[in-house]
């Protein structure tokens, strides 16, 4: 009788959406647009610009996923999520990709079934507090309220970092950075813990960064990436290969200001291959021949994007760190094109 | 045998009399109806099994097992992040519990007040209860919570400039601090003696009943009732040494440390649940009391019962048994209102099991059975009893 229940109520999920079946590619293609699935508000990460449109540092990935596909960058929809929703959207085939400063971990990527495509911003937990606290490290958080977003990786660490360092704090949970953010200047919680790319932002967006601090701690390594569903590899592909792209270009000079010129052929024979005057790459995706070349006009390389959106002549101010190219001593990486 | 209409003893079946025959008209309607659903729910099944197989999903229950990993604020029993998912969904279900009971003895307590006080000669009492009532539930509960809320964390101050009303009592946005009592060796007899108290007060109460029955002669049953109530577990107390003291809240780094904590989250989300189902439940007094015939009231003052009697003795008995089954609607709605808890982060069965649970095992299905399922019995649970309490105060005909 429970497995009937449980069976109807599935039923119930199940029947108001579809769920995509194996050839996305053609599903994508068949509406139009990409679905992509990004923050409900991030600054330089997903936000509103003042024409009302979204952009920002996932945003701009689900931009390159579009160019990629379709050769227009302005070929994707998106839907809002939060941390306790987005996993349950990508599963039910309401989006076609995940780009939400998400985590890679073990089990999303086994138990969840889902497909993490990459990295592009390798963070790490941090703790944001008000200078007056005086407090200057994270183990003199005894007893203090920290806001935390449910349904993400960084709950678990929080959690696990107090248990281990034999500290009592109050969690006081929360749905989403906006929520966090006001509950955090009322004084309803001394600290907020996140991603510090997401702490950055946070700051910028306060009316006096200046009155906060994030913490030289770092909890915990939050490799974050866009994902698709397990079980169609080709979009697996694809959305990989948007990512290497984006990463590749930037490691060969390639970017928006000199795309066009370098796709009349050089004597690069990895940029040819890239940028479609040699063999025949963009079949093998079933993409067009020049779809890199769509790619870095719609949104530039890496590197473009990171400053674009996050980089240190931005309010949020992030540097590269870990995340330049390991050509600059950092670790993004990506394979030939070959 | 009855004879069916339209169809005469004796002639030929015709395939047509299906249709126009009254009866077996309805009988094939039904059969197809059911056929329709039946069809319908195999098919959402069917789907549902495929789509699960498609995906590779596994389901099961085995992760209740698992450790959750996450904290929780409030709690009423002992639990850590190295508790299991069963015991996270535990501690959301007695949240859900706490605030629902609370809720409903407040909104009963006020709703009353407010619905009597609404038919007051009083204008001004009368018109103040219509805007509080009109004004309340015009309003989506969901805003009720959420103003409450926001009052809370962003009107009263920060825990180090905490108001202290009265000695002990501190206000602040973290949360409303009490002193908490601690028991010690005997304070059992505190509460022994407010159980005997009961015990004997019923026997007294039922003594007072056959007197009266038989004599006519009445015993302040009320007042010496509420007397002993108060005076017990006092006496006790005091014969038994003190043996209860006080834990008082004091600040501690960040926050206050010992007595009673209220969070914000919990307090919002109990008043705001109580004064907007009060509103309803003030209309459904009133929708009661002015049920009762006037000639009842009239009737009862010719016989010479005081006004307070004549409201306890024949107007609310008989106004009950209008009230009571809207109640227990009102009552439900309040419970499973109160999954509204996650709008503000109050850690009910909603938000552990079904919100934090799921989102970090992904045992969507799995998770929402089990929240379905603790839901409706809480639910019939509730309804049950309400419903004996309606037997029992029905009109009973002599």
């Amino acid at each position: 009788m429970r497995k009937l229940i449980l069976l109807i109520a599935a039923g119930a999920l199940a029947a108001v959406t579809s769920v995509a079946g194996a050839a996305t590619l053609d599903d994508v293609r068949a509406k139009g647009h990409v679905q992509c699935g990004i923050n409900t508000g991030l600054p330089g990460f997903a936000f509103k610009d003042e024409a009302g449109d979204w952009q920002g540092f996932d945003v701009d990935y689900c931009k390159a996923l579009a160019a990629a596909v379709f050769g227009d960058a302005g070929a994707v929809k998106y839907t809002n999520l939060t941390g306790a929703t987005r996993f349950e959207a990508l599963k039910a085939g309401e989006i076609d990709v995940l780009s939400r400063n998400t985590t890679w971990t073990y089990s999303r990527d086994n138990d969840l079934k889902l497909t993490f495509v990459g990295v592009n911003y390798y963070d790490g937990q941090g703790f944001i507090v008000n200078k007056a606290l005086g407090v200057e490290s994270a183990h003199d958080l005894e007893g203090a309220s920290v806001c935390i977003q449910t349904g993400t990786t960084t709950e678990l660490n929080l959690a696990d970092f107090f248990r281990a360092n034999g500290m009592s704090y109050e969690p006081v949970p929360i749905e989403n950075n906006e929520e966090a953010r006001q509950n955090y200047l009322a004084g309803r919680c001394d600290v907020y813990t996140t991603d510090r790319s997401g702490l950055a932002a946070t700051r910028a967006a306060l009316d006096n960064p200046d009155d906060h601090v994030v913490l030289p701690e770092i909890i915990s390594k939050e490799p974050l990436g866009p994902l698709v569903r397990h079980g169609d590899d080709e979009w697996g592909d694809i959305a990989r290969w948007t990512l290497n792209a984006l990463i590749l270009a930037e490691e060969y000079g390639i970017d928006s200001g000199n795309v066009n010129d370098l796709a009349q052929g050089t004597n690069n024979p990895e940029i040819n291959r890239m940028l479609g005057t040699e063999g025949e790459f963009g079949a093998m995706l079933r993409l067009d021949q020049d779809w890199v070349v769509n790619v870095i006009n719609a949104v530039g390389n890496y590197a473009e994007i990171f400053d674009r959106n996050i980089g240190p002549d931005t309010p949020i101010g992030l540097s590269r760190g870990v995340n330049a190219s390991y050509l600059d001593g950092g670790i993004l990486y990506a394979p030939p094109f070959r | 045998m009855t004879v069916h209409p339209g169809v005469e003893p004796g002639s030929t079946f015709r395939l047509s009399d299906i249709w126009t025959n009254e009866r077996s008209r309805s009988l094939v309607i039904q059969i197809a109806a059911l056929v329709v659903l039946l069809a319908t729910l195999g098919w959402i099944i069917n789907n549902t099994v495929q789509n699960l197989e498609n995906l590779g999903v596994e389901t099961g229950y085995g992760f209740l097992g698992h450790p959750a990993s996450y904290d929780i604020n409030q709690r009423l029993i002992d639990y850590t992040s190295r508790s299991t998912h069963a015991r996270a969904a535990l501690v959301g279900f007695l949240n859900t519990v706490l605030v629902a009971v609370t809720g409903i003895i407040f909104a009963t307590l006020l709703g009353f007040m407010v619905g009597i006080l609404r038919l007051s000669n009083n204008w001004l009492v009368s018109r103040l209860m219509t805007a509080y009532i009109e004004f309340t539930r015009n309003v989506p509960v969901l805003l009720h919570i959420l103003l409450w809320y926001g009052i809370v964390v962003h009107v009263l101050p920060h825990p180090r400039q905490a108001i202290e009303p009265v000695s002990g009592l501190f206000l602040s946005n973290r949360g409303f601090y009490l002193p908490r009592p601690i028991f010690e060796d005997f304070a059992w007899v505190i509460p022994a003696s407010l159980i005997v108290t009961l015990v004997g007060l019923f026997l007294f109460a039922r003594h007072a009943r056959r007197v009266q029955e038989r004599t006519g002669r009445i015993y302040p049953v009320l007042s010496i009732s509420l007397a002993a109530i108060v005076a017990a577990p006092v006496i006790a107390y005091f014969a038994s040494g003190s043996p209860v003291s006080l834990d008082w809240p004091a600040l501690k780094g960040f926050n206050y440390q010992g007595g009673i904590a209220l969070k914000p989250e919990f307090f919002a989300l109990w008043f705001a649940l109580s004064i907007y189902t009060a509103a309803f439940i003030a209309e459904i007094v009133r929708s009661g009391i002015v049920a009762v015939s006037h000639g009842q009231t009239e009737a009862a003052f010719s016989l010479g019962i005081k006004p307070g009697w004549t409201m306890r003795l024949v107007i609310i008995p008989q106004a009950l048994r209008v009230i009571v089954p809207p109640l227990i609607s009102q009552y439900l709605n309040l419970t499973k209102n109160s999954s509204l808890a996650i709008a503000v982060g109050y850690m009910d069965l909603t938000a552990t099991i079904g919100r934090i649970s799921l989102n970090q095992t992904g045992r969507a299905l799995e998770c929402m059975s089990i929240l379905l399922t603790i839901y409706l019995l809480i639910s019939l649970t509730i309804s049950a009893f309400m419903n004996w309490y309606n037997r029992r105060i029905r009109l009973v005909e002599r």
